[in-house]
């Protein structure tokens, strides 16, 4: 019987159905001896069935062979039922028992974390086991849920630290030896879950130091394990908070890793590289020769790692290069995944420095080779940066030109093997600027769209794009044939969406007007807006409802309606109905004012335009509040070592002395390879790498962007003329917004409405400060300024208001009278004045009233009025993290820094919060955070770091103008200063 | 976490499969087969490192190998391992299987299936790393082997009788 199970799992593994013995498997595990328990087990093992009767067992192999078989996976639903036995095992004499139970819970705790909750405690103590074994098992729980929150576990970092102390320190029993190293696997454990804990966090970092310096030193022997070890310490290094001495050990590692004969070691090397790029790039400088001889290695995976590490270095100068190797790897290799990856990464370089005809080009060889592997939002990326153009006409229409001209000449050869998706990019372009062309005879395109149109094999999404672009084209008489040709052909698809497109074409094409209407030209740039509740609708179905068309339902209430008039399932029926109409409705969305697929299209860049603007924003606030940034201390570390490469310029000698070289070369190669070298790493290591050869080959490219206020965060390069930009479009929209507030000082209007009021009422000393402001920015309740203080006007003031004191009617000024008010309010008064104010809407303001009722004989000299609309918030770092992290609308900006007299930023916080009321949260090193609230409104964070001589100023509020608002005051304020 | 450990042959034969998350029988077998088809066309002088097969879902997986005469040694592994480390866990695993079949080859991994099973199993529990020293896992084993012996020979005597 059990010979035969074991033949049974075998033939199981080749892939050949064994059904028939899991219940024999099942009896065989209930009553059989321990041996054959074994084997039944191991079916079971496969099979994921439960067994739970061996953990009460007394036997020491049973209860092992039942927690392997509880460790394999389990249902969620069993946990409950076994939980409290293994819970027990936890406290078992035996240390194996014990190891195996604690692996079990881990194995739980990833299955369901909520019902392993209660035994936290349990863990800890199973952290604390006599037994090494035991303590081991128990890291596994400890990785994972330190990388869930390493928060919460802060406390226990003296204690890993102790742990792997003892452990480099060889304290444990030489069992644990594996190859004279002590517990290597241990070892990678600990430094895993230290690199997590001291992430960002200087003081858990600093107990770290000295036993990775310790343990980087204690592994220093020639195998396998012990390179496994440095590795985990090299990226531990790197991870937690810099210490420029460890760092330098850490880099001459990597740099051993790296150059090392070992394959293997060489990967890690360039991973680690890669990793360690993103923090200071010169190393990347230091191993360049290296990283190009991996290059052009025989391995495609050193080859994809490299290119990886490449990928991370990119800039501006170097684009161009990087971006040829990576097309030449994808040429090569055809692996979907890899493909996938790369050509991903690709289109990502190059979108950040499109129009050029060297972005075109790239684009185009993505698509052909990505084909329809690729993300799906590439092409509409691609589509929506082509579309929205660059800043000079001239350059965009060249480019477009151009783009017209490759895709002209890729569909008069053969285009049955193109991707499917590049095809639809080509009609695309083609119907939307192939009218750019006057050479070009329109008859052509259409020709070419056509045969587009008619090729077999051509998914019909694809014709549908075709279609579209003919649309586009077919304009004026002449095309009416044409196009009732297409039409005809057409109206017979089995394709809903064709048919009602050539139905459109057919309609469009002889009415050349209404074509003008519904496909202007040149396409509109801003985005269509798109009624998606169809209220265009209404009076067509109000119409047919009363002709007595029945109602519409939607499509899962019809398919239950369906389901219950006949009782009996209808799998194929139900299933066949949503997706008629899906096309149906979008049939429906279409028809009235044809939204073609380019208008489809600027909806999805809409949406894409709004999740970019996350894109590269520099991560300054983690999840549990202020990051504190790393580049100042890093930097020191390898600086030195590059320099020394390339100081020596021209001097192609001591170049090659210093640079590594494992094996001479021919003389040639290596002046290529060093060419490579440099135009490869151009722009990393500032000025110095360019004088490797004292000069460069490389046209170093430059790239314009076109300047775009969602986009100003996405590149570093390029993101200071976008900010500037944004910084005008911006200043001008809030001196829009504040237009007649306050940029006059308010004297003038105030003398006006003493005026009216003199004329009015004689016995009120009233005075009426007017203030204009903007019906926008009223409506998000943001109400302006907030401080006015009126200095010139205290001299017209003066005049002696006779007294009254039988009536105390407040009423407006007569010609205020006529228009929409509110009720006028009281908003303070004392035997000595009152203060009343009301709001008055004209038509191209909003007018503040104030009304000062003075019931003494004493004149009223000198009125301050202070409009203030927001008050500091008081807040700590942490909550201010939190609040950060919970809101939305940002909005940055440079502002100018003031200068002399001590710190330049808490001089310039102090001004600020001096003139306009906000609260100083916090001040590290050179950043500050700064908070401040509406009355009665929502909160707005300000996070402002010293850069250069300005100051970037990143705002946070849950009311989309406030930042605004604040920002403008700001500069203000700095102004008067 | 380990995601699955296969051995094959030369050809591709499966000769140990082993899973710790669930796949269908189908989608196992495809993975074996498709492991097989990356593994085998990499040369003996590369790194013992592929990544990002589709197969084994996500990019986070990659595959660490060890070639041993005829048969491939494949872990599938997460970003939570060690890539080193791992290396020398089939290492270990092979001297393990070594020392417990005497010159292990591949007729052993076919007719001890249930034994190879047995010292994967006190190695690596439910994708976690259990035990890494050879002479602690030969103890396991051993020790179960004994219980074996003896209840067997328990068994046995009526049984012959009969």
């Amino acid at each position: 019987m059990r010979e035969l199970m074991v033949r049974a799992m075998y033939c199981e593994m080749l892939g050949y159905e064994a059904d028939f013995v899991y219940i024999h498997a099942i009896k065989l595990a209930q009553q059989g001896t321990v041996l054959e328990k074994r084997v039944g087990i191991s079916i079971f093992l496969k099979q994921n069935m439960y067994y739970l009767q061996d953990l009460q067992s007394t036997n020491l192999i049973e209860v092992c062979m039942a927690l392997t078989v509880v460790s394999q996976i389990f249902p969620k639903d069993m946990i409950p039922a076994i939980l409290p036995l293994v819970e027990e095992k936890l406290s078992h004499p035996k240390e194996i028992i014990r190891r195996k139970a604690v692996l079990a819970l881990y194995k739980f705790y990833l299955i369901a974390p909520n019902q392993v909750q209660h035994i936290h405690g349990k863990f800890r103590k199973a952290l604390c086991d006599k037994d090494p074994g035991v303590m081991m098992s128990s890291l596994h729980i400890y990785l994972q849920m330190i990388k869930e929150n390493p928060a919460s576990y802060k406390d226990l970092t003296g204690s890993f630290v102790t742990i792997l102390r003892q452990v480099v320190g060889g304290k444990l029993p030489l069992d644990f030896n594996y190859h004279s190293v002590p517990a290597p696997w241990l070892q990678i454990q600990l430094l895993r879950i230290l690199s997590l804990l001291g992430r960002e966090d200087q003081s858990m970092s600093e107990l770290m130091y000295d036993v990775l310096d310790e343990s980087l030193r204690r592994a220093e022997m020639n195998h396998n394990i012990t390179y496994a070890i440095l590795y985990e310490c090299v990226k531990a290094i790197y991870t937690i908070h810099p210490k420029a001495e460890l760092l330098e050990k850490a880099a001459r590692c990597i740099g051993n890793f790296v150059l090392s004969p070992k394959i293997n070691l060489k990967y890690l090397g360039l991973k680690a590289l890669t990793y360690v790029v993103q923090h200071d790039a010169n190393l990347a400088l230091q191993h360049q020769m290296t990283i190009i001889e991996c290059l052009d290695h025989s391995d495609l995976i050193i080859k994809r790692e490299t290119l990886e590490l490449l990928f991370r270095i990119t800039n501006a100068q170097n684009v161009t290069i990087i971006v040829e190797k990576m097309l030449g790897f994808l040429r090569l290799c055809n692996d979907d995944y890899t493909i996938i990856d790369l050509v991903g990464k690709v289109a990502e370089l190059a979108e950040k420095y499109p129009f050029t005809i060297w972005f075109i080009q790239t684009m185009n060889v993505v698509f052909s080779l990505g084909g329809d592997l690729m993300q799906p939002d590439l092409p509409s990326n691609f589509l929506r940066l082509f579309a929205d153009g660059s800043e000079s006409e001239e350059q965009d229409r060249q480019l477009k030109l151009y783009a017209v001209d490759s895709y002209l000449a890729v569909l008069k050869g053969d285009c049955s093997h193109l991707p499917q998706r590049f095809l639809q990019v080509i009609s695309w372009v083609l119907g939307e600027y192939s009218c750019l062309k006057e050479d070009v005879d329109q008859q052509e395109v259409i020709r070419l769209l056509k045969k587009l149109l008619e090729q077999r094999g051509v998914s019909s999404e694809t014709r549908s794009w075709a279609l579209s672009a003919l649309t586009k084209l077919c304009k004026g008489p002449g095309y009416a044939e044409l196009a009732l040709e297409l039409a005809e052909s057409l109206s017979s698809s089995l394709d809903t969406v064709l048919r009602q497109q050539a139905h459109e074409l057919c309609l469009l094409s002889q009415d050349s007007q209404l074509h003008a209407r519904v496909l202007p030209h040149p396409a509109p740039s801003d985005n269509l807006e798109v009624d998606s509740s169809l209220s265009f609708l209404d009076g067509f179905v109000s119409d047919a409802l009363a002709a007595g068309a029945a109602p519409y339902k939607p499509p899962h209430q019809r398919q239950e309606e369906l389901s219950q008039q006949r009782a009996l399932s209808l799998e194929p029926y139900g299933l066949s109905l949503p997706v008629t109409m899906s096309s149906c409705t979008l049939t429906d969305r279409q028809s009235p004012t044809f939204l073609s697929m380019s208008s489809d299209l600027s909806v999805l860049c809409v949406c894409s335009a709004n999740t970019l603007m996350l894109e590269g924003v520099k991560r300054v606030w983690g999840k549990d509040g202020y990051i504190p940034q790393k580049e100042p201390s890093l930097t020191p570390a390898a600086v030195d070592e590059p320099s020394d490469v390339v100081q020596s310029p021209d001097q192609q000698g001591a170049a090659e002395t210093s640079l590594p070289e494992p094996e001479p070369e021919p003389p040639q190669l290596d002046q290529e390879k060093q060419q490579l070298a440099s135009s490869l790493f151009v722009g990393l290591g500032s000025q110095n790498s360019m004088s490797l050869l004292g000069k460069t080959e490389v046209a170093v490219p430059r790239f314009r962007r076109k300047a775009r206020q969602h986009e100003s965060a996405s590149t570093s390069g390029t993101s200071e003329s976008s900010s500037n930009s944004s910084h005008s479009s911006r200043s001008t929209t809030d001196s829009f917004l504040y237009g007649g507030l306050l940029e006059e000082e308010p004297a003038t209007p105030i003398q006006n409405s003493y005026h009216t009021l003199n004329s009015t009422s004689e016995n009120e000393g009233a005075a009426t400060v007017s203030a204009k402001e903007d019906k926008q920015a009223n409506s998000s309740q943001i109400l302006g300024k907030s401080i006015v203080s009126q200095r010139n006007c205290s001299k017209s003031l003066p005049v002696a208001f006779p007294h009254s004191s039988d009536s105390m009617v407040l009423q407006l000024p007569s010609e205020l009278q006529e228009l929409p008010h509110s009720d006028v309010v009281s908003l303070t008064s004392d035997p000595h004045l009152s203060v009343s104010c009301c709001r008055v809407f004209r038509e191209d303001a909003l007018l503040l009233v104030l009304l000062l009722f003075n019931p003494t004989e004493t004149a009223l000299r000198d009125v301050a009025v202070e409009l203030s609309c927001e008050e500091p918030l008081m807040l700590n770092t942490e909550e201010y993290g939190k609040l950060w992290l919970s809101i939305s609308n940002d909005v940055k900006q440079n502002l100018k820094l003031l200068t002399g007299g001590g710190d330049p930023l808490r001089a310039t916080l102090n001004a600020l919060k001096d003139s306009l009321q906000l609260h100083i949260v916090d001040i590290i090193g050179s950043e500050g955070i700064v908070a401040c609230h509406l009355l009665r409104g929502g909160p707005c964070l300000m996070h402002c770091r010293v850069h250069g001589a300005s100051l970037a100023v990143w705002l946070r509020s849950p009311l989309p103008s406030l930042p605004d608002c604040l920002l403008y005051h700001c500069q203000r304020a700095l102004q008067e200063h | 976490m380990i995601k699955a450990i296969l051995i094959f042959n030369n050809h591709g034969k499966p000769r140990l499969s082993k899973f710790y998350e669930h796949y269908s029988e189908d989608t196992e077998q495809q993975i074996i087969r498709e492991t097989f088809h990356l593994v085998s066309k990499r040369d003996e002088n590369v790194c013992n490192f592929l990544e990002g097969g589709m197969l084994i879902d996500g990019s986070d997986n990659k595959l660490i190998y060890r070639h041993y005469a005829t048969l491939y040694f494949v872990f599938c592994v997460d970003s939570s391992e060690s890539e080193l480390g791992i290396l020398d866990l089939i290492q270990v695993f092979v001297e393990t299987l070594d020392k417990c079949f005497e010159n292990v080859c591949e007729l052993d991994l076919i007719f001890h299936v249930d034994k190879v099973h047995n010292i994967l199993a006190e190695m690596v529990m439910g994708g976690m790393v259990l035990e890494t020293n050879m002479n602690e896992i030969i103890t396991q084993v051993d020790a179960q082997n004994k219980m074996e012996k003896s209840e067997t020979f328990i068994f046995q005597s009526p049984r012959q009788d009969r």
